[in-house]
């Protein structure tokens, strides 16, 4: 799968890029935290946002199991769980993860591939 | 003030051969003759999109097929909300005096002209390309993301929800126009295959041809008078990961929005058209609108009330989930339907009474939304 890059560059990469790094954005002026990367804040409008690496924990918020897919090579993943979780510095994203996830579950975030590229995958806290 | 003159519905289902261009003349001849109407009184045109004809130009492309010169012409774009988002904009601009009878029309050969799977990849597309497409969500799974959290925080069962896929069906063999005709009961949902947990094969729309139409009007044109007393509508997010909470989506603010215009309470509304791409979006929408207490919608449907002859009938056509759903054509079949209630032409599911109705459309992932409320003068 293509990656189409929508966002302004930052000099960290993150699994988008093929790093095992899940990164987020806060803004200086009015605290506000993100996660889809822009050049400003989208809830003050500051620029400048501070980027930096989250932590990898946080807590399942919503949960299913995909068990039918619309491409060949998420097709050969079937089935597969895509969860949002709510992260512990205050934004939310989606990832991949174990098919046996709840909400409410605290999960701390891995790497796996998934169709040929790196994409986040959590796990149940240990 | 405006008026819906005229309506025009095809069949939904199968149309081997017929490009989107054929549906949407098909369903445009059919409301222009309803109005009583003229191709050269059409004097606006808005048109949707087709995943199968994607055009820059479509509205253009379509006013010179179909043999209109309008004044003012465009196509919109709010996914699945862009039926009601062209008929609100219709009302809006004939309100404003920009033009007396605007042509609303869509249509679509989703099915037959593309892949099952080329759909549902064109559809997960309304994902965010970076953060979420490559994860290899699909329409269900965004849907099933948000069932799971709802059905949490209010302690629904997917049997409740099944209840709305047996509602639906149950109406959509009164049509002859609806894509399915064969009975389901609760058991057949919970049994049928699972797309994206805890969503199953029969909570979820099918793919259809088909096309839809109207036309708004700023006078009567016939002895028939179903006016647009307000609209409105709510953009919350985009992306269902960048939703602030699953619970509310901005349903509420749209109808409210509506309300304000058009002055209706919500008990006053007699007839209901409510989206329902899924069992979920049907039962969150009911909820959050206010038509039914929150994890209360299924109780109403098990008691009758959202049937041909309960308290507040709902989408008496089958709705997306059984008329079936073209794209933008889809929730204009609710407007159809809808219309066909106030001026009591819905034959064998004719309700007692549909004079004040309420509409109400999504797009996304519950992302866009537009309210309607439509009065019999």
């Amino acid at each position: 799968m293509t990656k189409a890059a929508i966002s302004e560059a930052t000099s960290i990469a993150d699994w988008t890029e093929g790093a095992e790094a899940v990164l987020y954005q806060s803004c200086g002026a009015c605290r506000h935290v993100w996660y889809f990367r822009r050049g400003f804040c989208p809830s003050c409008g500051a620029e400048n946002p501070q980027t930096k690496q989250a932590s990898g924990k946080g807590e399942v918020y919503a949960t299913t199991i995909v068990r039918r897919a619309a491409t060949p090579e998420a097709k050969a993943h079937v089935p597969y769980a895509i969860v949002l979780v709510d992260m512990e510095e205050g934004f939310r994203m989606m990832a991949h993860g174990d098919n046996d996830l709840g909400i409410g579950d605290e999960v701390v975030m891995q790497f796996k591939l998934f169709a040929g590229a790196l994409a986040p995958y959590v796990v149940k806290k240990t | 003030m405006s008026f819906i003159t005229g309506v025009g519905l095809t069949p939904f289902g199968r149309h081997e051969g017929r490009s989107t261009i054929d549906l949407m003349s098909t369903a445009a001849e059919s409301a222009l003759s309803d109005a009583e109407l003229k191709r050269k009184d059409i004097d606006g045109l808005l048109c949707g999109y087709s995943t199968t004809m994607p055009h820059l130009m479509l509205a253009t492309v379509f006013a010179e097929h179909f043999g209109v010169q309008p004044a003012y012409a465009h196509a919109i774009q709010v996914g699945g909300a862009t039926g009601l988002a062209m008929v609100m904009l219709a009302h809006e601009l004939v309100d404003a005096g920009v033009a007396n009878n605007i042509l609303v029309v869509a249509g679509e050969n989703r099915l037959t002209g593309q892949s099952r799977d080329s759909a549902m990849q064109a559809l997960a597309q309304v994902g965010h390309p970076q953060f979420e497409v490559p994860l290899g969500p699909t329409i269900p799974a965004y849907y099933g993301l948000i069932a799971s959290r709802y059905m949490h925080e209010y302690g629904l069962r997917p049997e409740d929800l099944a209840e709305f896929a047996v509602l639906m069906r149950k109406h959509a063999i009164a049509h002859p126009g609806a894509q399915f005709h064969d009975p389901i009961t609760v058991e057949d949902v919970m049994a049928s295959r699972e797309i994206s947990t805890p969503l199953k094969l029969l909570d979820c729309c099918p793919v259809s041809d088909g096309g839809a139409a109207l036309v708004v009007s700023r006078d009567p044109t016939n002895a028939r008078r179903v006016k647009i007393t307000g609209c409105g509508q709510a953009h919350m997010h985009q992306h269902v990961s960048a939703a602030r909470t699953l619970t509310e989506f901005g349903a509420a603010a749209a109808v409210e929005r509506a309300r304000a215009r058009s002055g209706t309470a919500i008990s006053d509304v007699k007839y209901a058209a409510i989206y329902d791409s899924f069992t979920i979006t049907l039962t969150i929408l009911l909820e959050e609108i206010g038509l039914a207490g929150r994890g209360e919608s299924a109780s109403r449907v098990r008691n009758g009330d959202f049937g041909i002859g309960g308290a507040l009938p709902l989408n008496t056509h089958g709705g997306l989930l059984s008329y079936g759903h073209c794209g933008c054509g889809g929730a204009m079949a609710h407007v159809v339907e809808t219309h066909l209630q106030m001026t009591e032409r819905a034959g064998p599911r004719q309700v007692r009474d549909a004079s004040v109705a309420l509409l109400h459309g999504d797009g996304g992932v519950m992302s866009s939304h537009v309210s309607m409320f439509l009065e019999r003068m």
